[in-house]
């Protein structure tokens, strides 16, 4: 299911940087816009998202970007009068096409939110539900599938060391940090290939910031992660490339560090340097 | 500057005003248990030496020292249960459906609106559509299984719009995290919207299934009997129930007869505590695992 598009023509947005290397690209916006009712969120926007990379975006309060984060995984869908044009495309195949399930669409693309909601389960069971209710859990052996796979994830999650003796406690039960790492774990044992990360940290202090921060960094590779965030310092730390975005328009997307070092449009230079937002 | 220690005079006013509210609202709260005990303390008086365990087993009779409770009480009970069995699943099923599944627009909402009004429907109204449709269209006589059904009607939109409100307390975050990780609408509200709004569910359906325990008018109507001298033993049987037996009591010349329909209260009231206690154990049960 890798995309055979030679990616080097296919990034309108992304300034190029030296030679024309194949990007595999996972997810791609083409002239999305978002209205809720008579407002508009979010305008035809363009966009490519590398695999493997750290992708964040940033821009002030209202500006369309954690409505656009949820169009990546029809989380939008439950708000009433709610329209989604253009074509938002995960490995070529388009989100919206008719004959597409919501439902595997969240199976491939996986989402922490805002504030940490773990489910009212034990953290073992947080973990479990996923893969049992999506019958990915084998029958002969379900048991020790079951056991390595929550290992696996909290391990993923760096958060094995501190919950391993008590997995049968509520998920509820931890501190707000850990909470959202347990979030992070339970999106882990889906397996997806894009995790979307809506603001993440908003809710945590800075320690715990710094633990999920550190985490982001250790999936970067292996996951593909969106991350939207409100802290310009975050997205700077933790991501390769950066859009930003200002009343529902994609201004500037690009490396990270170019960014925030040489932004191209002055709105940008204005936002990050702290001039409004 | 200003000094703390002296509160000037419209500082005081205030605070007298705060205690009179204070005093005005405990006295009303007073006034209401006042009245409950008074009901209670006049009713155990009457009928608390007539209370004794012949009066559980007996069936109704014409000399008050021999009358006895049996048929009313399980008629009751039988009711309540067919009551249950029946308006349990369809109300919370309609709340779940309105809550979670129904698109919002105008027609839910006018069944919405029209639920609400039910509600407020008299019970008599609910007797004499009882009376029509269970005991005449579908010839299910005067019946137990036509009272309970009756009654199931009239508590359906009790137990709909409280399973809503409990329904709509979940917080959406809990739903969110189960459709993120891959879960249907349905099993996101199997496993996590209910489960969650279960203490809630359950109030409703105790207080609606209070409610009908304690109704005579809607049995009276659809023909419940007044007198009933063996328990009921199939769905069609006649039967009575413990409220209708008491107004039959109550309105018998013989004076010993209040005492028996004191006796027969205080049975129905033991019945409604005990219900009332149940609800409140399952709910602490149900509640004690969910927390956020």
């Amino acid at each position: 299911m890798v995309s055979p598009t030679p990616s080097a023509d296919a990034q309108p947005v992304t300034p190029q940087t030296g030679a024309a290397a194949a990007v595999d690209v996972v997810l791609r916006c083409e002239q999305v816009s978002v209205s809720y009712g008579e407002k508009a969120a979010v305008h035809s926007v363009d966009l490519a998202v590398e695999a493997g990379r750290v992708t964040s975006f940033i821009g002030p309060s209202g500006c369309g970007k954690s409505t656009l984060l949820r169009t990546f995984n029809r989380m939008n869908e439950f708000i009433p009068g709610v329209r989604i044009d253009g074509r938002v495309l995960y490995r070529g195949q388009d989100l919206y096409a008719r004959d597409v399930d919501p439902v595997q669409v969240r199976r491939c693309i996986g989402m922490v939110f805002q504030k940490p909601n773990p489910f009212p389960k034990s953290i073992y069971n947080n973990i479990a539900w996923g893969p049992l209710i999506n019958g990915m859990v084998p029958r002969a052996g379900r048991r020790g599938y079951l056991d390595d796979l929550v290992e696996r994830c909290l391990r993923g999650a760096a958060l094995w060391d501190e919950v391993k003796d008590r997995l049968d406690e509520n998920g509820l039960a931890l501190s707000g940090g850990q909470q959202q790492r347990l979030c992070i774990a339970r999106a882990l044992a889906m397996e997806p290939e894009i995790i979307l990360m809506d603001e993440p940290c908003s809710a945590l202090d800075p320690r715990s910031t710094q633990r999920i921060e550190d985490l982001i960094d250790e999936l970067r590779g292996r996951y593909t992660i969106i991350i939207v965030t409100h802290n310009m310092q975050q997205a700077a730390r933790v991501s390769d490339k950066t859009a930003f975005f200002y009343v529902g328009e994609l201004v500037e997307f690009g490396d990270t560090d170019q960014l925030f070092r040489r932004p191209r449009e002055k709105r940008t230079e204005d936002y990050i340097t702290g001039r409004f937002g | 500057m200003t000094t703390l220690a002296a509160a000037d005079s419209h500082l005081r006013g205030r605070h007298t005003k705060g205690r009179l509210f204070s005093w005005l609202l405990g006295a009303m709260t007073c006034f209401g248990i006042v009245m409950l005990l008074l009901l209670l303390v006049q009713v155990l008086r009457q009928g608390a030496s007539w209370l004794r365990p012949e009066f559980l087993t007996r069936v109704a009779s014409r000399v008050p020292e021999k009358a006895g409770v049996l048929p009313a009480l399980v008629g009751s009970i039988y009711t309540i249960v067919i009551t249950a069995l029946f308006a349990v699943p369809v109300g919370v099923a309609a709340a779940i459906y309105l809550e979670e599944f129904a698109p919002r627009n105008r027609l839910t909402r006018i069944i919405e609106v029209n639920i609400a009004n039910l509600a407020g429907v008299p019970a008599i109204i609910y007797g004499l559509l009882g009376l029509a449709l269970f005991v005449r269209l579908l010839h299910l006589q005067r019946s137990l299984v036509s009272g309970a059904l009756t009654l199931g009607i009239l508590v359906l939109p009790v137990i709909i719009i409280a399973s809503r409100e409990a329904i709509r307390a979940v917080p959406s975050s809990l739903r969110q995290a189960a459709l993120a990780v891959g879960a249907t609408r349905w099993q996101t509200v199997w496993h996590h919207v209910l489960p969650a709004a279960l203490p809630g569910v359950l109030t409703s359906v105790i207080l609606a299934l209070s409610r009908a325990i304690g109704e005579a008018a809607p049995l009276i109507v659809i023909g419940a009997s007044a007198y009933v001298p063996f328990c009921p033993r199939k769905l069609t049987d006649s039967f009575t129930a413990l409220p209708i037996q008491i107004f039959t009591w109550a309105g018998l010349p013989d004076p010993k007869f209040q005492n028996v329909a004191a006796a027969g209260i205080i049975v129905l009231l033991a019945l409604l505590l005990t219900m009332n206690a149940a609800a409140v154990i399952i709910r602490q049960r149900a509640g004690s695992k969910l927390k956020w």
